[in-house]
């Protein structure tokens, strides 16, 4: 028979109750530091073109208020609208405006409307690699409509040249490269092309993605920039973002003035001020070959889409509040980076239609 | 206690019960349970992964039926789809890459086992292995990079003068093409084939090649009659194994295959293949009928991959294999 000694019953080692003790202070201040940093996240998806934008926009916004923290993943604007009308982010962000199949789909989902917020402005712009030239080239609308349908195969083709008196162009033909993946950057070259070209808009269209009649495929603005670099004779569409960052020779464009301009902030922002005198309430409009002497035709807004009812209402605020620091102080950021601001009009008109979010 | 237990398990007969009993605490029916699990698991995800392809894929399926298989015409804007370029450019790609890969990878194989020193061999496996690890988007930039600028300033070039009139090599060159893709493609899946056919070379009894000297054939007529055949079977794994990964590669190929849904008979002309149109479209695929369309392709390169394997192994078993155990 064992005697149990009451005494050592009783007693507890020292060191045992000393590792309980620590191990329930480290649980509280664990659960302390989880409550103190408990930050509001907002999520956003979509377009692949303005996040270098909207990363530096939500890393300064998160410096003026440190508890709201954006999320955005540039996963393409078609990404962006689907998870946008699923509900699995807060907002969404496109090149291209939803059309109304999509609209109509969201508010089958969500029951509310997209509302679309122009953020910046971006363009495209045309870039070539061609033997011997080392000047910016000329291209008329029924130029590019051209190249890109197959019809003009050489470089010193009457139309290219008639535009280019004093450049010599070599009799060799002409490789188009255009995107392989969907993108913001392709709809808004199609959809310049489709202005400007009946035969363009009946034979191919308009999409993030086409059916190109000629041309090799590279995959996003490095892709299309890479294989015009190398291939002799080349010509493609990169982002002007793109294409100042990594110095590519781009061309002047012709506008609807009749003027050869090139792809600037300054010319970029002058197509949408052009623009601006007929913007639809809901800012769905394309801004190619706008109407305006200096503007540049091959231009676009990118947008926000954002839902008209957000039920939880600390990431309303937190949406609603960015938007309207957005337009306002926030477009100071986007010409370090090489994006054109939002006009004056544009964004006072942004101002009064931010209200429409409940 | 017999009698105990004995009343417990009235239903089986005692001597079977403590049998049982014995090879559940010996853990027999245990691992018997797990590996069948294993396995099983895997037939699940395949046909789970089979059931969603043909699911989501319905839409298209009603749509195109089996049209879808031979239209060359791909048009998001219409919604006009058919699959005939990306089949074609996957084939062409796999078996270009195949047909460089093989007779390289089993000859370095046999070198590494039978030739070389041991510490050479186990440098050179080491080595080659690392480059199985290697992300397929380096190979990618690594095509575009180095091999195309070699592949259009130097290369093709001389293919041209001396084979230019052949149908496979007509037509201007302009480095991103099915040519390209097959060369990266072999490239990615060599080390596949040196690794398991140097292994499986290595297995060969010692007996076997013992035997074959003793008779009097040389060191080269033991390894080409003897050693390979034996392994042949495990060899053919390795080949399979590596056409899995070219059939299914899509970072690499797609930027150095030109992207372009067409169907030429060069090889030197650009062209598309059903990985690469997935990786390239799928984000940006807005539209059920475009998503459809794209599953429905992913649904017919299972069906390739089935379809060539099955062609391979009837191959294998048409050719015969003499000389194995």
């Amino acid at each position: 028979m064992v005697k149990i000694d009451k005494a050592s019953n009783v007693t507890k080692q020292p060191s045992q109750s000393l590792i309980q003790r620590l191990l329930l202070a480290a649980v509280a201040v664990a659960s302390l530091a989880g409550v103190g940093s408990a930050a509001l996240s907002v999520t956003g998806a979509g377009a692949t073109f303005p996040y270098p934008m909207y990363s530096k926009w939500f890393n300064e916004y998160h410096k003026l208020h440190g508890d709201i923290e954006f999320n955005y993943q540039s996963i393409g604007s078609g990404g962006g609208i689907k998870q946008v009308t699923e509900g699995t982010v807060d907002f969404g962000a496109s090149d291209g405006p939803m059309n109304d199949e999509q609209l109509q789909a969201f508010k089958a989902k969500r029951g509310c409307e997209a509302l679309h917020f122009p953020t910046v402005l971006g363009a495209d712009v045309p870039t070539y690699n061609i033997r011997g030239v080392t000047v910016d080239l000329n291209f008329t609308p029924e130029a590019l409509a051209g190249i890109f349908l197959g019809k003009i195969t050489k470089w010193n083709d009457p139309e290219i040249a008639k535009a280019n008196p004093n450049v010599k162009l070599p009799n060799t033909d002409l490789i188009v490269v255009h995107r392989s993946d969907g993108s913001g950057t392709t709809y808004v070259w199609v959809d310049y092309l489709s202005k400007i070209s009946p035969e363009w808009k009946s034979k191919v269209g308009v999409g993030t993605s086409v059916n190109w009649p000629v041309g090799l495929g590279g995959k996003g603005n490095e892709g299309v920039s890479g294989l015009v670099k190398q291939t002799e004779n080349s010509v493609g569409y990169v982002e002007l973002v793109y294409a100042i960052q990594n110095k590519l020779p781009y061309g002047q464009v012709k506008n609807l003035s009749g003027n050869f301009v090139k792809a600037e902030l300054a010319s970029v922002t002058a197509a949408a001020a052009g623009a601006a005198a007929n913007m639809p309430a809901d800012f769905r409009v394309s801004i190619t070959n706008a109407p305006g002497k200096s503007a540049y035709p091959i231009s676009s807004f990118t947008w926000l889409l954002v839902p008209s009812k957000i039920s939880d209402a600390s990431k309303k605020k937190a949406i609603v509040d960015f938007l309207h620091w957005m337009v306002g102080p926030g477009q100071k950021f986007a010409g370090d980076l090489a994006y054109a601001e939002l006009p004056k009009q544009v964004a006072a008109q942004e101002e009064k239609a931010i209200s429409k979010i409940q | 206690m017999t009698t105990a237990s004995a009343v417990n398990k009235s239903a089986l007969p005692p001597g079977r019960a403590q049998a049982f009993l014995k090879r559940l605490q010996a853990g027999e029916e245990l691992a018997h349970a797990m590996a069948g699990t294993a396995a099983g698991a895997i037939f699940v995800i395949t046909a789970l992964v089979l059931y969603e392809l043909i699911t989501q894929s319905t839409l298209a399926r009603q749509k195109f039926g089996w049209h879808f298989l031979f239209s060359s015409t791909w048009n998001p804007v219409t919604g006009d789809f058919g699959a005939l370029p990306f089949i074609y450019g996957t084939v062409v790609t796999s078996i270009l890459a195949l047909l460089i890969a093989v007779p390289l990878g089993v000859g370095a194989a046999t070198f590494l086992s039978e030739l070389a020193p041991a510490k050479v061999s186990n440098a050179l496996t080491f080595l080659i292995e690392l480059l199985a690890a290697v992300p397929s988007v380096i190979y990618g930039l690594l095509g575009i990079f180095v091999l195309v600028p070699i592949l259009q300033h130097s290369v093709v070039p001389a293919l041209k003068a001396v084979l230019g009139a052949l149908p496979i090599f007509a037509g201007a060159f302009y480095g991103v093409s099915y040519f390209s893709a097959g060369i990266i493609l072999s490239v990615m899946i060599l080390p596949f084939i040196i690794s398991v056919s140097r292994e499986v070379l290595l297995s060969v009894p010692r007996d076997q090649r013992d035997a074959s000297l003793a008779l009097g054939a040389t060191h080269w007529q033991t390894t080409w009659r003897v050693v390979i055949p034996y392994a042949s079977k495990g060899i053919m794994g390795s080949i399979f194994l590596a056409l899995a990964r070219a059939l299914g590669e899509t970072m690499a190929v797609t930027m150095v295959i030109g992207n372009t849904p067409q169907i030429k008979a060069s090889l030197l002309a650009p062209g598309y293949s059903i990985a690469a149109v997935i990786a390239n479209e799928f984000t940006e695929a807005t539209g059920d009928l475009y998503l459809s369309a794209l599953i429905e392709l992913a649904l017919v390169l299972f069906g390739v991959t089935f379809v060539l394997n099955g062609l391979a192994r009837i191959m294998i078993m048409a050719t015969g294999t003499k000389g194995t155990h």
